[in-house]
C-alpha cells in the first residue's frame, strides 16, 4: 500500500483498509520485539523529534523505543528543559523544530488542535501522540491491534464498551472512531457530567448504570479518571466514583465470556478498575503495551518511508491530505 | 433659502433616480435628477444606491493600550471606508475608559485623526477597571461624552451591583449596554457547547451563558422599570426572551452582529481562530432565529462588534486565542449578502443600521429628509471584491471572510455634507 498521509492527525483521516494495513504492519514488527537483537535497520539515518509539551513518560517511551528498533535517531525534547515549553508561542516552536530538519515530529500537547496547527507549518511528518481532549490517533490503534490480536481484523457483532470520562478523554474519541469503523458496537458508559456534548449524536449506544452497560459486551476499556475532575465539581468524590463507575468482577459475570478488559495506563488502581481485574487473565493491559510498541514502529515506517513525501509538493502549507475532521460521527440532525 | 453647497446627483433612493442637495452640512431636499441648481458642487453618483451613513453602536477600537491591535486613527479609516459616520467605542481599552481623561483622549484623537468624521462617541466603563466591583463615575464619564455604559467584555456577576448601575445611569438619561454572559458557565470555553466542541475536543459555552443573562437583564428591567441594552446577541433562546419581554412592555433592545447571521459552530472546524469570538458561533437553529428576530425587529441593530487583533495572536492553538473579528471593513458588504439572499429587505438593512441604534442611544439619523444630518454613502451593490488583509483597512486583519468574495462596496461616503473619499472607478 502506497502511504498517502503526510500526517497522522485523528483516526478520521484514515479509511478502514489503511488501519487495517497498520495492523498488519504491526504484526510484523511485533516479532522483531522478540528477537534476541531486537534492531532493524529500516530507518537508518531518519530523524524523529519526540516533543512532550504534556509530559508522558509512557508514550514519550513507547515511541523511542519502536524509533531505535528500526534504527532512526530520536531525539526528545522536553518542554521544561527548553524555551519550547508551554507558554511560548506554538508557531515559533514549529518554525524552531523545522530548522532542525527532522523527518517525523511526534507531538504531545495539553491543547486540542495543536498538532493540526504544527502540521499546518511544518514539511516533515507529524504524529499526534495526543492533543488535549481531542484525539490520540496512536493509542486508538494499538487499542484496535491488542483486540484483533484476539478477535481478527473483522470486529463486526462485537461490542466495546468505554467506560469514564468521555468527555476529557483523547483516547475515547479516538477509539469510538476506530472501532466503529472496524464494524464493533461501540457502548459509552460514565456520569452525565463526563459526557461530551453532542454525544447522542455519535454512533454509540450510552449508558449511566455500569452494571446495564456491561451485559453482553467483548471487551470493557476502563479509562483513567483524572483527580481534578473532582476539584471542578464534575463528580462529589473517588470513593462514590469507584463505587458506581468502577469495574469490579460482578460487572463482567454480565459480558460475554472471554470479555477483555484494557486501561490506557496509568492506572488508578481501585478507582476506575478494581486491583485485581487489572492482573487477571482476561487483561490485555500488558499486551496493550507491547502492542504499542509494534504500532508505533509500524506508524513511523509507513510515515517515514512514504515515497511521495517530497516529490509530491506537499509543502509545509499542504493540509494534511483527505483529513476530513470526524466523518464517522457525522450526523444530520 | 440659501442655494445648495453639495449636489449628488443622479443616485437611487427606495427605486428613484434622485439628487441630493446638501447645505450647510444637512439634507436640504432630495430633488429630481437633472433640476439645474447655479449654486453647490457637483458630485456625479453614476446610478449608485444612496443609503444614509451607517452607526455601529459596537466597536472596539483599542486605543488606548493596544494601539498594535488597530488605534482610534486606524479604525475610523475602516469605519469609514465600510459606511459607517459613527461608532460607539467600548471601554476596555488600557487604561480602561473609565475616567473623564480618557474618554477626553478617545474624542480628542478622533477628531485629531478625522477631522470630518467617522464621529466616535465613547462608551463608557460600568465598573471601575471593568473589574464588576465598584460603579464607574458615571456623570463625569457622561459629562466627558460618554452616550452609553457597558462592562462590555468582562459582564457584571453580580446583579445587585448591577441594579445599582442601571438605576444610576438613569439619573442621567443613559442606557446601559450588557454583555449578556454568565462568567460560571463562560469559564475557560473557546467555543458553543454542541456537537462540534464535543468533535473537537474543546471546552464550550452553553447557549444559557448567555439567555440566563438575558433573563435576569429583562427582569431587572421589568422591575426597575429602566431600559436595558443587550449586545450582540448570539442565539435563539435569547431571541425568545427579547420577545416576550417586549410584549410585555419591557424596555429592551438588542443587537446582533452580521456573523451570527450568517456562520455557525461549524466554521470552527479544522480549529479556525479568526472563527473565535465571544459570544460564540452557535448553530443553524439560532441563525435562523436571528434573522427573523431582525426582520420582525425584535432585534432592533445590528453592530460589528469589531474586535480586531494583531495576526500573531490569532496564530496559536484555539484555547489562547483572543476572542474577536475584525468587522468594519466588511459589515455591509455580509448584511448586503442578506438583503442578496431576500433573508433581509434593504429597508430592514437600513433600519437596522440606521434608525435602531440612533433611537436606543438617541443620536441623529438622516433620514433623508429637510435638515437631517447629510451623513450618506454611495454604495454599488453589483461591485465584488475579494477580503484580503491588505483590502482591509482596519490593523486587524482577523476575519473568516479572508479569500471570500464580498458583493458590495462603498463608493463614497460623506460626513454632514463633507466628501470623505469618492472613489469614481468603484462606480
Ligand atoms: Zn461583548
Amino acid at each position: 500500500m502506497l502511504w498517502p498521509h503526510k500526517d497522522l492527525l485523528c483516526i478520521s483521516q484514515l479509511k478502514t483498509a489503511e488501519i487495517l494495513h497498520v495492523f498488519e504492519m504491526a504484526r510484523r514488527f511485533a516479532e522483531i520485539n522478540t528477537r534476541p537483537v531486537k534492531k532493524v535497520p529500516i530507518l537508518k539515518g531518519k530523524s524523529v523529534i519526540l516533543f512532550f509539551v504534556e509530559p508522558s513518560t509512557r508514550t514519550k517511551t513507547s515511541f523511542d523505543i519502536a524509533g531505535k528498533r528500526l534504527s532512526a535517531d530520536t531525539y526528545s525534547l522536553a518542554a521544561s528543559s527548553s524555551s519550547l515549553r508551554k507558554g511560548e508561542n506554538l508557531k515559533d516552536s514549529a518554525l524552531t523544530l523545522q530548522a532542525m530538519h527532522p523527518d517525523a515530529l511526534v507531538l504531545r500537547h495539553q491543547q486540542s488542535g495543536a498538532s493540526e496547527f504544527l502540521a499546518q507549518r511544518l514539511s516533515c511528518s507529524v504524529i499526534n501522540a495526543g492533543d488535549g481532549w481531542h484525539a490520540h490517533p496512536t493509542q486508538a490503534l494499538l487499542d484496535g491491534f491488542s483486540l484483533s490480536e484476539a478477535w481478527g481484523d473483522d470486529m463486526s457483532g462485537k461490542t466495546v464498551l468505554i467506560v469514564g470520562d468521555i468527555a476529557h478523554s483523547r483516547v475515547a474519541r479516538s477509539d469510538v472512531l476506530l472501532f466503529t469503523a472496524l464494524g464493533a458496537q461501540v457502548r459509552l458508559c460514565a456520569p452525565r457530567t463526563l459526557l461530551p456534548a453532542g454525544v447522542r449524536q455519535w454512533p454509540v449506544e450510552i449508558f449511566s448504570n455500569l452494571a446495564e452497560a456491561c451485559r453482553g459486551v467483548d471487551a470493557v476499556i476502563c479509562l483513567r479518571l483524572q483527580l481534578e475532575r473532582q476539584k471542578a465539581g464534575l463528580l462529589p468524590d473517588l470513593r462514590e466514583y469507584a463505587r458506581t463507575y468502577g469495574l469490579g468482577a460482578g460487572h463482567l459475570n454480565r459480558a460475554n465470556p472471554g470479555v477483555l478488559v484494557m486501561h490506557p495506563g496509568p492506572m488508578n488502581r481501585g478507582v476506575e478498575i478494581d486491583a485485581a481485574l487489572a492482573d487477571a487473565e482476561n487483561s490485555l493491559i500488558l499486551d496493550q503495551v507491547s502492542a504499542g510498541v509494534a504500532t508505533r514502529m509500524a506508524l513511523l515506517f509507513l510515515f517515514l518511508t512514504r515515497k511521495d513525501a517530497s516529490d509530491s509538493g506537499d509543502g509545509p502549507s499542504g493540509r494534511s491530505e483527505s483529513h476530513q475532521p470526524h466523518p464517522p460521527l457525522l450526523q444530520e440532525d | 433659502m440659501p442655494g445648495p453647497d453639495l449636489i449628488v446627483r443622479n443616485v437611487r433612493w427606495q427605486d428613484e433616480l434622485v439628487s441630493l442637495w446638501i447645505s450647510q452640512g444637512v439634507v436640504q431636499r432630495l430633488a429630481s435628477p437633472d433640476e439645474p441648481s447655479a449654486d453647490g458642487e457637483q458630485l456625479h453618483g453614476e446610478g449608485m444606491l444612496l443609503l444614509p451613513g451607517l452607526i455601529d453602536a459596537h466597536v472596539h477600537l483599542r486605543e488606548p493600550g493596544f494601539e498594535y491591535k488597530e488605534d482610534i486613527a486606524s479604525g475610523l479609516e475602516a469605519a469609514a471606508r465600510g459606511g459607517f459616520s459613527t461608532v460607539l467605542a467600548m471601554a476596555n481599552t488600557k487604561p480602561v475608559n473609565d475616567t473623564a481623561a480618557v474618554t477626553a483622549l478617545m474624542r480628542d484623537r478622533a477628531t485629531r485623526a478625522h477631522p470630518y468624521g467617522p464621529r466616535l462617541h465613547p462608551v463608557g466603563a460600568l465598573t471601575k477597571g471593568l473589574a464588576g466591583q465598584e460603579l464607574a463615575p458615571l456623570v463625569e464619564l457622561a459629562e466627558a461624552g460618554c452616550v452609553a455604559f457597558s462592562n462590555d467584555g468582562m459582564p457584571v456577576a453580580n446583579p445587585d451591583l448591577f441594579r445599582r448601575a442601571m438605576e444610576y445611569a438613569s439619573d442621567m438619561g443613559l442606557v446601559v449596554i450588557d454583555h449578556c454572559e454568565d462568567p460560571f458557565l463562560a469559564e475557560g470555553t473557546s467555543m458553543n457547547e454542541g456537537r462540534v466542541s464535543g468533535l473537537l475536543g474543546l471546552k464550550g459555552q452553553p447557549v444559557v451563558a448567555e439567555s440566563m443573562q438575558v433573563a435576569r437583564d429583562i427582569l431587572l428591567a421589568e422591575y426597575l422599570g429602566l431600559p436595558i441594552h443587550l449586545a450582540h446577541i448570539s442565539c435563539r433562546q435569547s431571541v425568545e426572551l427579547i420577545r416576550w419581554a417586549k410584549d410585555r412592555g419591557v424596555q429592551v433592545t438588542a443587537e446582533t452582529c452580521p456573523h451570527y447571521l450568517l456562520w455557525t459552530e461549524e466554521l470552527l472546524r479544522g480549529y479556525n481562530t479568526l472563527a473565535k469570538v465571544n459570544p460564540p458561533l452557535r448553530t443553524n437553529e439560532d441563525v435562523l432565529a436571528l434573522r427573523q428576530a431582525v426582520r420582525e425587529g425584535v432585534i432592533d441593530m445590528l453592530a460589528t462588534d469589531h474586535a480586531p487583533h494583531a495576526a500573531h495572536e490569532k496564530e496559536v492553538p484555539m484555547d489562547e486565542a483572543p476572542n474577536g473579528i475584525s468587522g468594519l471593513d466588511t459589515a455591509l458588504s455580509l448584511s448586503w449578502s442578506l438583503v442578496r439572499e431576500g433573508v433581509l429587505s434593504l429597508q430592514d438593512l437600513i433600519t437596522r443600521w440606521t434608525v435602531g441604534p440612533a433611537t436606543r442611544f438617541s443620536l441623529p439619523v438622516n433620514r433623508f429628509l429637510p435638515g437631517d444630518p447629510a451623513d450618506f454613502i454611495l454604495f454599488n451593490p453589483d461591485l465584488e471584491w475579494t477580503v484580503t488583509p491588505e483590502s482591509l483597512h482596519s490593523k486587524g486583519k482577523n476575519t473568516p471572510c479572508l479569500g471570500q468574495t464580498l458583493p458590495g462596496r462603498v463608493v463614497t461616503h460623506g460626513i454632514a455634507g463633507k466628501v470623505l473619499f469618492h472613489n469614481a472607478s468603484a462606480a
